[in-house]
């Protein structure tokens, strides 16, 4: 038995290495060209966009990981983006502008609601698991809404932007660009790495089977509360980036709005891919910036178009892009 | 006689007014194979479900390994070394065959909560894994995904799940049902083997596989044990013979 083959250049039915290593790649080094094709135009317009893209892009991944990989449908995940934005603004409203200190205080306030908030929901599931998360999510909105001392519903300006070891690096829209993309790329690097490690088998296993995941030995809930920890606290990682790239903190950041479009931009993409929820929240915001542009009426238009993606493009972007190269092979 | 490996005392479990396990006595030695046959409505899985901790007791104790494991939730008595295989198959169809065992050999070796390093590339996982599979025929479709197996193969999968936990208990809810003429007869082959290396529940509908396999054999009957003995005091107890095996062994 001990010569027995170790399946390595594993056979399974896993998505073509053209989605799996080399998209991905190609999503990062679009983003980096993005400073260089912007300098030959509207440069500041451009470099803030595609800033948000990235700051959206990591709340959409870190909520892939849940929904995508672990078949818990979140719909309170911006309250973890609106809890890392208002600690860079509390911080800042104090006098505190140094990122070695806000970032590591976003990071863990998002990742103790998490705790706090996921040790209840992850004891219900399906659609329960759906409406706790949506309530807790609502709680932290109107907490948010009645801070009258950092503003109240009307949200607080960040007056300057985090320094960085003493140095104002976030002042400039390029290196703030740049700073904004490593955070994706770390945590996108992060997120795989979960997903693939030992952690993520038995966390993917209990989105296919529980029962069985249980019978095996395993703790579902702790796994689950783990994973629901890490998510949060990458949802905390991008409400810093966007405090610091909107100059401006809102109870608004934190509505169940935001995170239905967090839910839409995973589906857009497509789910449990990660890459796929870059690509989602890319082309979710860059067709709202378009049809924006068109008509004040654009949602008239992006609604429908929305329920056509997920009507014809079930698995997303990345499945219709599959379904056509499979069309194209004949 | 050493201490048995399970221990089952007064047992019981009702929904409602239905008392479905009814102060039922039972045990396992060391390597043996106790078969717990009875006709359908019997409490059979609902006894299995019992020892593997999906339901709670109402009164009763469970002893297994030196340990009252009675209130103690699903995993634990799993990491105790409780494994089972379910009446209808309950395997993670998106993962390869190789996956699904793998993940049993992952328990068993703790460090779950790793995070860093490709799960599915470790070797010293796979290769258990690999073995646990070859024992019972699957080998060759270890990369295969679970949910495209045939049905006896997913039959066979899930003992390779059990056997790859290294459980101190096998408790196999009809590891056949379901199954044709020749993958009935491969399980049977497979468990012949199996037998005496790892001491065994089966709960089993197809009373040829029962009666070549079982060291004893309790009947169960509206949740209470009816008999219990070895196979051929089972079989010519005129009791088990009026109650259920009459109409079995025609």
């Amino acid at each position: 038995m001990t010569d027995a083959p170790i399946a390595v250049p594993r056979a399974r039915p896993r998505m073509p290495s053209l989605t799996a290593e080399l998209l991905p790649a190609l999503i990062f080094i679009a983003f980096a060209l993005v400073p260089v094709l912007a300098a030959t135009g509207a440069e500041t317009y451009l470099l803030s966009l595609f800033t948000r893209v990235m700051i959206f892009a990591i709340a959409a991944m870190s909520l892939d990981v849940l929904v995508g990989y672990g078949a818990l449908i979140s719909f309170g995940h911006a309250a973890f983006v609106g809890l890392g934005a208002y600690a860079v603004g509390i911080l800042s409203s104090h006098g505190i502008n140094e990122a070695l200190i806000a970032l590591p205080v976003a990071l863990a306030a998002a990742a103790l609601f998490a705790w706090l908030t996921g040790a209840i929901c992850l004891r219900t599931s399906g659609v329960y698991f759906i409406m706790i998360t949506l309530a807790f999510g609502q709680m932290a909105f109107f907490t948010a809404s009645s801070l009258a001392p950092y503003g109240g519903d009307d949200g607080l300006t960040v007056k300057l932007r985090n320094t960085l070891f003493g140095f104002p690096v976030f002042r400039n829209e390029r290196a703030f660009y740049y700073v904004v993309l490593i955070c994706l790329l770390g945590a996108y690097v992060l997120c795989r790495m979960l997903v693939v490690s030992r952690f993520g088998r038995v966390f993917r296993g209990a989105r296919e089977n529980p029962t069985r995941i249980a019978a095996l030995g395993f703790e579902v809930f702790r796994y689950q509360l783990v994973a629901y920890v890490v998510a949060g606290a990458l949802g905390g990682l991008s409400g810093f980036l966007l405090a610091n790239a909107t100059e401006f903190v809102s109870p608004a950041y934190m509505s169940w709005q935001r995170s239905g479009e967090l839910i839409i931009m995973v589906l857009f993409g497509g789910l449990g891919s990660l890459h796929g929820a870059i690509i989602g929240a890319a082309a979710f915001l860059l067709t709202e910036e378009w049809l924006s542009g068109l008509t004040e009426h654009w949602k008239v238009i992006f609604g429908p178009l929305l329920v056509l993606v997920v009507l014809f493009a079930r698995g997303g972007l990345l499945g219709l892009a599959q379904k056509l190269r499979r069309l194209g092979r004949g | 006689m050493a201490d048995p490996v399970l221990r089952l005392n007064g047992l019981r479990k009702a929904f409602g007014a239905l008392v479905v396990t009814d102060d039922v006595d039972l045990d396992v030695g060391e390597g043996e194979l106790h078969a717990v046959i009875g006709p359908n409505g019997a409490g059979k899985t609902t006894l299995i479900n019992q020892i593997s901790g999906l339901l709670s007791s109402d009164a009763g104790s469970i002893r297994f390994d030196g340990h009252d494991v009675t209130h103690m939730p699903v995993h634990a008595r799993a990491s105790l070394g409780l494994a089972r295989s379910f009446q209808i198959t309950s395997i993670l169809p998106g993962f390869s065959a190789l996956a699904n065992v793998a993940l049993a050999v992952q328990a068993r070796s703790g460090s779950s909560f790793r995070m860093v390093g490709r799960a599915d590339a470790e070797a010293a996982l796979n290769t258990p894994a690999m073995a646990a599979l070859a024992e019972v025929g699957l080998a060759d479709r270890a990369d295969v995904l679970a949910g495209h197996l045939s049905h006896g193969e997913k039959r066979a999968l899930e003992l390779a799940i059990a056997l790859a936990m290294q459980p101190k208990l096998l408790l196999l809810d009809e590891p056949m049902a379901g199954t044709g003429h020749e993958e009935t007869e491969r399980l049977v082959a497979v468990l012949r083997r199996l037998k005496g290396r790892f001491p065994m529940i089966l709960v089993e509908h197809d009373m040829t596989a029962v009666f070549a396999l079982a060291d004893r054999i309790s009947v169960l009957i509206y949740g209470r044990v009816l008999a219990s003995g070895a196979p051929e005091a089972v079989r010519k107890d005129p009791r088990v013979v009026a109650a259920y095996l009459g109409e079995e062994m025609e």
